[in-house]
This record gives structure tokens, C-alpha cells and sequence, in this order.
């Protein structure tokens, strides 16, 4: 079967971006840029699934302007066979991004679809699901688990307070969390040979999906400051400060 | 005006956060409702016509619904949103789940983690891990929001006198089933909901000594929480993890125990009213927003403090 697995480009996990003084826009001059953490541990599942003989082709397809070929690249280092770009300029909505991955989809005919259930930069949580909605496929949000078998796949997923397992009928939507596997380093000899692999470029048109805006950032701004407080120099002093000065313990 | 607020329960109480929601939904103005969705969910549904305010209780009772897969209880609130302006739902792991299929199914966007409602249309929420707060002005007719529950002080459970009135539309997209749950019961509050939140990071170098922190907090209270560096070490499970991609806290009171204060982390709990610190590296970042900071070994500081409470 084959693997369709988005991947987006973010702002490196390490990076404190910062609101642009005049609130326009965030501040993303010369800031490294890296492959979304749940994305990457997205790959690395299809990849796991093509190892394990359960996938035979895995798919990366990012929708971006060109530098997010980069992550493409990347995701074909970690082990996927080709690369699909869905040109775009600017900031893409989830609601429109998941309309063209639909047509991804409808293209290339996946039996599992494998996102990251959040980026780092949006924090919206919501191309995934808006996806099966579109495509009306199954969803194993926030997977911790994915086993596939015959026509269907059995998603264990992180819910409040434990783990929920869940049967879809193929083909079916997964959305990584954390803890579903620990992505592998790409060796060089990978990252040379993903120069070669092929990687596809459409337009939103070539897909016959226009691009829409519902919401605009009216601004930005930096969240509420706290102010530093002190250093206790042992226990019963903090003890002391918790009952008597901020009052939270009796 | 009028706002649908999906309940969050799980077919026996009204969840917290629910109420939460219904506060942001008066912040938008006009009527509110609520729609309960799930299985022998009678004592939810009286709950939930007891919150004041709320004009109506939309009850869909039946097991299509019983573990709330997305892929059913979706089609069932895109099919009621029909008579709404607004439809809310807290940001729980439970509703991130099916809202944004709904807000695909209506063909609109879904406003995310919505800390504060500036107008009918405009709405503050963090991005980059809350390092950036943004207003967002949706052109959507219908509206799609998830609201961030810390943000909304929960109204009152009781008082109102809501109708309640049966849905009988059965949705079942017979694409998902249900086939196991694992729920750890827990004596302590829920760590979204609990007034104190002791949390350990990578300091406390594995599993088994989280339970240093046992102690604290059964004399405080509190619910037990980690940082993603302790999750991903494997110490504990991920339901425990504070921060971006887990949960978001602002409890009265937040210990932090052996955590560096990654961006990450401090996303999820630097709403808390007062934070205190407890890390033997004098330059951890987590000093930063600690507002009672002690350099000090954990090992020999729990017990401490611990036997001080």
C-alpha cells in the first residue's frame, strides 16, 4: 500500500520567535528553519511501515513556496520515495491546505494518510482532521500507535488520562504524537541519494483548488511579561513565602 | 446572536471545561445552547440545564456516540450548527479531535485556543508556543472556535433552568469503531482543572522518582505533571505532559521541580498565578518566570519540603 505523509516547514523548535515592533508580523529574518518535529516522526512511521513490508511506496508531499523543497528533501533522506510540492506563496490556512492535500489524495490514491498532529508555529491542530473530513476517511488523532492489518488499522491514541485504541477502515488518516516513535538521523550517503529521488511540483490550479483566506492577522503582539521574582535561600524560607506572602498553601 | 457550546463529558458528569467555554461564549454576547452528545448521557444533559444562562440543552443520546468519534459526532454538530452563529468547544484533547472536521464539513476556518473575544468577529490567540499572541479577524459567517479553558474563569454549575430537548439524528459514518480504552483513575484532580500542579522535568532523571513528588502532593492537593524532556525520556506518559504540545495549565499555584524551562514547557503553565522553581542550576531559564526560586538538589529539597507542609 502507499503512504502519503505531509510534512511542513517551521521555524526550528529551538528558535524564541518574537513579534515584529510595529506588530505587523512575526519576526522571521535569518531564523533556522527545520522540518516540523511531528512531521519528522510522521516520516519516520511510513518509513517503519515500508520497512516492515506493510507500505511499498511513501510519499512526502509539503505545500509551500520553493524552500520548502528543503523538508521535502529531508523527509526523502529519512527514507520516503518521492516528493510532491503544492506551490504556494505566503501563509496557507489549514482549512486550504487540507483541500489541496484532498487532491493529493484523490491523485494519488494512499491507503494512509500520516500527519503531525500539530505544527510548531500555527499551533492549530487541525489540517489532519479537516483532511478526513474532506476525503470522509477515518482519523487516529494524536497516535501513539499505529498497527495496520488487511483492510483496516488500529490507531492507539493519547486522551485524557490514558490511551484510547481505535479501528479504521482503510483508507484512514493517523496524526502523530510524541511518544509514536524516536525519528532516525539521515546519513549522508541517504541525504546524497534524495538529491535524486524524484519531486513533483503543482500549482493549487494544476489541482483545480483555489486559494481562499477565512481569517486575517490583524496583528501581533507579545504575550503579558511576568516579572522575575526572587530567589529563596532554602525550604522553610519558600515554605515560609507560600503561606504567609502569596498565600496558595495553608 | 446565537452560540452552540459542545459539551465535554464522558456520559456521566459535565466536565469543568465545559463551563469554561460557556463563560466565552457569554464574552461573545446572545443566546447560548448547549449540545450533549453521547451515549446514556441523561445526568450530563440535567448538568447542563442547570448552568445559568444557558437558553436550551440539545441532547443526542445514542451509542454512535458513545466514545465520541470524531467522524460521527461531527456530522452531527455540522448538521445542528445549522441554527448557530458560533459554535464553541473547549480545547481538550476530546474536542481538537472532531471541531476542526466540523469547521471542514461548514467550510469554514477553525479559530483555535482562543484566549479572549475583542468583538463578535475578532479574537486574540498564542501561536509560536504563546511567544506571540495574535488577533485574528475571521470573514466566516459561522464561526468554528476552540477556546482555551484557562483563559475563561468556569461560570457556575448551578442556578439555571435550561429546557432539554432530544436530538433523534443518528450519525454514524460507520468508518471508525471503538475497540479499547485505558484510563489510569487517579485519586488526584485533573492537572487542566487542579487549583496546585507540582511538575517534574529531566532533573528527576527517571520514572521512579516522580514518586518524590507523591507526597507533596497528596498534602497539597495537587495534580502531578512533567515536562516534555521527562516524557520523552520516557519517565512518565504523555497525558502528564505541561507545555505547547500537551497540556496548558494556570493552576493558583505550579511547582516546577527539576526543569530547565524550555519555551515549550513555559508555554503550558506560565499563566499560573504564582509559579515557584526548584532547580540546582542557578541560570535555568525556568528562574525567569519563577516568582519564589530555589537553587537546590531536588533530592535533598523534596523530602524537605515535603516534611515542612
Amino acid at each position: 500500500m502507499k503512504i502519503l505523509v505531509a510534512v511542513k516547514r517551521v521555524v526550528d523548535y529551538n528558535v524564541k520567535v518574537r513579534a515584529k515592533a510595529d506588530g505587523s508580523d512575526v519576526d522571521l529574518n535569518n531564523v533556522k528553519m527545520a522540518i516540523n518535529p511531528f512531521c519528522e516522526i510522521a516520516v519516520e512511521e511510513a518509513v517503519r511501515l515500508k520497512e516492515a513490508g506493510t507500505a511499498t511506496e511513501v510519499i512526502a508531499v509539503s505545500v509551500g513556496d520553493k524552500s520548502c523543497q528543503e523538508q521535502i528533501r529531508t523527509a526523502l533522506a529519512l527514507g520516503a520515495d518521492r516528493g510532491i510540492q503544492v506551490e504556494t506563496s505566503g501563509n496557507v490556512e489549514p482549512l486550504v491546505v487540507a483541500k489541496l492535500l484532498k487532491a493529493v489524495v484523490d491523485k494519488e490514491k494512499p491507503q494512509l494518510v500520516i500527519l503531525g498532529k500539530q505544527s510548531i508555529d500555527g499551533d492549530n491542530n487541525q489540517t489532519g482532521q479537516m483532511l478526513g473530513a474532506l476525503a470522509n476517511m477515518g482519523q487516529g488523532t494524536f497516535a501513539s500507535k499505529v498497527v495496520v492489518s488487511g483492510d483496516k488499522v488500529n490507531v492507539t491514541r493519547e486522551i485524557d488520562g490514558g490511551l484510547q485504541t481505535l479501528s479504521l477502515k482503510l483508507p484512514a488518516i493517523v496524526t502523530t504524537d510524541l511518544r509514536l516513535n524516536e525519528p532516525r538521523y539521515a546519513s549522508l550517503p541517504n541525504i546524497m541519494k534524495a538529491k535524486k529521488k524524484p519531486l513533483d511540483v503543482f500549482t493549487p490550479e494544476d489541482l483545480g483548488v483555489a486559494i481562499t483566506s477565512h481569517l486575517t492577522r490583524v496583528k501581533v503582539q507579545p504575550p503579558a511579561t511576568r516579572l522575575a521574582g526572587i530567589k529563596v535561600k532554602d525550604v522553610q524560607e519558600l515554605v515560609d513565602k507560600l503561606k504567609n506572602e502569596a498565600k496558595v498553601i495553608s | 446572536m446565537s452560540t452552540l457550546v459542545i459539551a465535554e463529558h464522558d456520559n456521566k458528569s459535565l466536565k469543568v471545561s465545559t463551563l469554561n467555554t460557556v463563560a466565552a461564549a457569554q464574552a461573545m454576547g446572545g443566546a447560548i445552547d448547549i449540545l450533549v452528545a453521547g451515549a446514556n448521557c441523561g445526568s450530563v444533559a440535567t448538568a447542563a440545564a442547570a448552568v445559568p444562562g444557558v437558553t436550551k440543552v440539545l441532547v443526542a443520546d445514542n451509542t454512535a456516540y458513545e466514545h465520541q468519534l470524531a467522524e460521527n459526532v461531527s456530522l452531527l454538530i455540522a448538521e445542528v450548527a445549522a441554527g448557530y452563529d458560533n459554535i464553541l468547544a473547549p480545547a481538550t484533547p476530546n474536542c481538537k479531535n472532531f471541531m476542526p472536521r466540523v469547521a471542514a464539513l461548514l467550510d469554514v476556518a477553525q479559530i483555535s485556543d482562543v484566549t479572549s473575544v475583542v468583538s463578535a468577529d475578532t479574537f486574540l490567540r498564542p501561536i509560536y508556543a504563546g511567544n506571540v499572541i495574535a488577533t485574528v479577524k475571521s470573514s466566516d459567517a459561522k464561526k468554528v472556535i476552540t477556546v482555551r479553558t484557562t483563559a475563561y474563569d468556569a461560570v457556575p454549575a448551578a442556578g439555571g433552568s435550561a429546557t432539554v430537548e432530544a436530538l433523534n439524528a443518528v450519525h454514524d459514518a460507520e468508518i471508525s469503531s471503538f475497540v479499547s480504552e485505558e484510563v489510569v483513575v487517579s485519586e488526584r484532580p485533573e492537572l487542566t482543572s487542579a487549583k496546585v500542579v507540582i511538575s517534574g522535568g529531566r532533573g528527576m532523571q527517571n520514572g521512579e522518582n516522580f514518586k518524590l513528588l507523591d507526597g507533596i502532593a497528596d498534602k497539597l492537593g495537587a495534580a502531578i505533571g512533567a515536562s516534555r524532556a521527562a516524557v520523552d525520556a520516557g519517565f512518565v506518559p504523555n497525558d502528564m505532559q505541561v507545555g505547547q504540545t500537551g497540556k496548558i495549565v494556570a493552576p493558583d499555584l505550579y511547582i516546577a521541580v527539576g526543569i530547565s524551562g524550555a519555551i515549550q514547557h513555559l508555554a503550558g503553565m506560565k499563566d499560573s498565578k504564582v509559579i515557584v522553581a526548584i532547580n540546582k542550576d542557578e541560570d535555568a531559564p525556568i528562574f525567569q518566570v519563577a516568582d519564589y526560586g530555589l537553587v537546590a538538589d531536588l533530592f535533598v529539597a523534596l523530602p524537605e519540603f515535603e516534611a515542612k507542609l
